[in-house]
């Protein structure tokens, strides 16, 4: 047990590591000075130079890639080109909307998903689980910003029940702020559900198919009895690895939900500091993006091993 | 008929019959039929497309812009006044283009890797799986935008962006499968027949998990659709005047007020034409590997 913590927390950090080796070399080769972008056009070439010598763009690589990690570990993000304000600052502002709402879609598809998956594993070849079956095929079909369109032209220009687009903010109320995030963690929310669903009914159908499930029934277990004690629980397993995963998908599906919404979440800073050339608030907002991913796969890993004893001595 | 993993001696020595035995199977799987259907359905549409479209996509007619769809314009006209249906003939063209040599990228260097990785275990599987860990850390929309942005937008590059991730899929696939197949007595006797690993990987292994990669490349070919149409959506992707799916529905998101048919029926246009992957992919899995009747 002890051995296989030590190994997944090496390899947590060599991945931790190189991850932020290749977001450092991508913004490296992007092609785009960052002092040009600032002064613009009509700089002479002495001002270009002193900014490029006051950001440190002269230094080695090596120097400056040491000094953005150690930077980005004590909190220090670096001060972004085009807002002029401290990027740890910008993220924190743009995080108390992205992260609700990446919460708000998980609780959603996993309230859908669990209790779909469960009925299709329990009915199954009868009516219900085909029907949940077909619609989770279709909802892993559907484009989640093509979803998030049709709902805002029926809740929001149809019925005028919800904002089409945009945040208040959290101190115009709790309501209205929720409520404009209704459609963006329904429409992010949908596709997940269908995956989570399908993997619910799997995981469950294989472990009724276990040895041990044929013991209960043969002790005299119900059906139903054994469903819920046992299998429900072995199932449990890949449903939350799968979770893990979805994280880091809603956190990458904000970039494009938000852009349908106009929400100012850390998708939508991403994305607009991509397309601005503002290098250091991508380079540090992707890498904690990154870091997030890595570190919660690493806590389902971590769970898994304290649930199924199994897992402790061999992976791969 | 290798296709079920047995070993070829068992097997009735008649070519046709197994065939035909296949094909019966096939004609009674649901899944495979309407997947290959639908399938077939969007290949036909895309190539007809070179050669016959209603209307010309690249003829702006401002006088029919906006028009409801009607028996003339049976999908509707654009803003532009170009017609609808004939847009999305030429869009499936340009999504199936992406998605295809995306998978293709993947399959050409995720399927080498892997199988080198099984057959030489040591630093180079552990390089490997290191690599995919890596891969797989970046959420593949993020990267996606991120290649694109850097790189300039285009059809290209968001073919690169999609193939990179497909790449660690198949490795990791085709590594697992290829374990599985390296313990086997004909490969065993291969070995004691000294052929080396390169060939026995060739001539044994290859063969034996081709059925799972297909199965695979039809699942990422689908994802492939959605993740090109999710790029042109942000402006990333294919560039205008070329007709793409995620491009129509970006240029309907303003109008979606007065003329939601703008945005209807590239999205039915996308749905159908991942279902129909998604059904084909399921279909095949169940008709070549019953042993891996399990649902993702």
């Amino acid at each position: 047990m002890l051995y296989y913590l030590i190994r997944r927390f090496t390899s947590l950090l060599l991945t931790l590591a190189l991850s932020t080796i290749v977001i450092f070399m991508v913004m490296e080769i992007v092609p785009g000075d960052p002092a040009l972008i600032i002064l613009g056009i009509g700089a002479t070439d002495e001002t270009l130079a002193a900014l490029r010598e006051q950001m440190g763009l002269n230094l080695p690589l090596m120097t400056r890639y040491l000094q953005w990690v150690s930077g980005v570990l004590v909190g220090d993000l670096g001060t972004s080109y085009t807002y002029s304000v401290p990027v740890s600052e910008l993220i924190a502002e743009r995080s108390i909307v992205s992260i609700p709402l990446a919460i708000i879609a998980l609780t959603l598809s996993t309230i859908i998903a669990i209790p779909t998956g469960i009925l299709a594993a329990s009915k199954r070849g009868q009516i219900a689980d085909t029907g949940i079956m077909g619609l989770t095929q279709l909802g892993i079909a559907i484009p989640n910003f093509w979803f998030a369109m049709l709902m805002v032209y029926v809740f929001a220009v149809m019925l005028r029940w919800v904002p089409a687009g945009g945040f208040p903010g959290w101190d115009q109320g709790i309501f209205n702020a929720l409520k404009s995030l209704v459609l963006p963690a329904v429409a992010l929310a949908l596709p997940q559900a269908a995956i989570l669903s399908r993997v619910t009914r799997s995981a469950l159908l294989e472990a009724l198919g276990e040895d041990y499930i044929r013991t209960a029934r043969a002790k005299g277990l119900t059906r139903s009895m054994v469903l819920w004690r046992h299998a429900l629980r072995d199932a449990l397993i890949p449903v939350l690895t799968i979770m893990g995963l979805q994280f880091a998908f809603l956190l990458a599906g904000t970039i494009i939900i938000e852009n349908v919404f106009y929400l100012p979440g850390l998708g939508r800073l991403i994305f607009q500091a991509i397309t601005q050339r503002d290098l250091i608030v991508v380079e540090s907002s992707v890498v904690l993006l990154v870091a997030s991913v890595i570190l919660i796969n690493f806590m389902v890993d971590i769970a898994y091993a304290l649930v199924d004893p199994r897992l402790q001595s061999e992976r791969s | 008929m290798s296709e079920l993993g047995i070993d070829r001696s068992h097997q009735i020595p008649d070519e046709r019959e197994t065939w035909r035995h296949f094909v019966r199977k096939a004609m009674r799987n649901r899944s495979f039929v309407i997947g290959a259907i639908i399938t077939s359905v969007i290949l036909f549409t895309a190539l007809i497309s070179f050669i016959w479209t209603p209307f010309d996509v690249t003829k702006l007619e401002i006088v029919n812009r906006l028009k409801k769809p009607d028996w003339v314009y049976w999908f509707g006209t654009d803003h532009f006044g170009r017609d609808m249906f004939s847009m999305i003939m030429v869009g499936s063209r340009n999504s199936i283009a992406v998605a295809f040599v995306a998978v293709a990228i993947g399959l050409a260097i995720g399927v080498p890797l892997g199988t080198l990785a099984a057959a030489r275990k040591g630093i180079i599987e552990e390089i490997l799986m290191r690599f995919n860990d890596l891969v797989f850390a970046f959420p593949a929309l993020l990267s996606a935008v991120m290649i694109t942005a850097i790189f300039g937008p285009g059809a290209v590059n968001a073919i690169i962006a999609i193939g990179i991730f497909n790449i660690p899929v198949f490795a990791r696939l085709s590594r697992s499968a290829a374990m599985t197949i390296w313990p086997r007595e004909y490969v065993m006797a291969a070995r004691v027949a000294g052929k080396s690993s390169t060939r026995i990987t060739i001539e044994h292994i290859l063969p034996n998990i081709a059925n799972l990669l297909i199965v695979q490349a039809t699942i990422q070919f689908s994802l492939g659709i959605l993740a090109e149409a999710g790029l042109s959506y942000v402006g990333l992707g294919t560039q205008p005047p070329m007709p793409s799916w995620g491009r129509m529905l970006f240029e309907a998101q303003t109008m979606i007020g007065f003329a939601p048919h703008m945005a209807l029926f590239p999205g039915i246009a996308i749905i159908f034409t991942v279902l129909g992957l998604n059904l084909l992919g399921d279909g095949l899995r169940d008709l070549l590997d019953p042993k891996l009747r399990r649902e993702r």
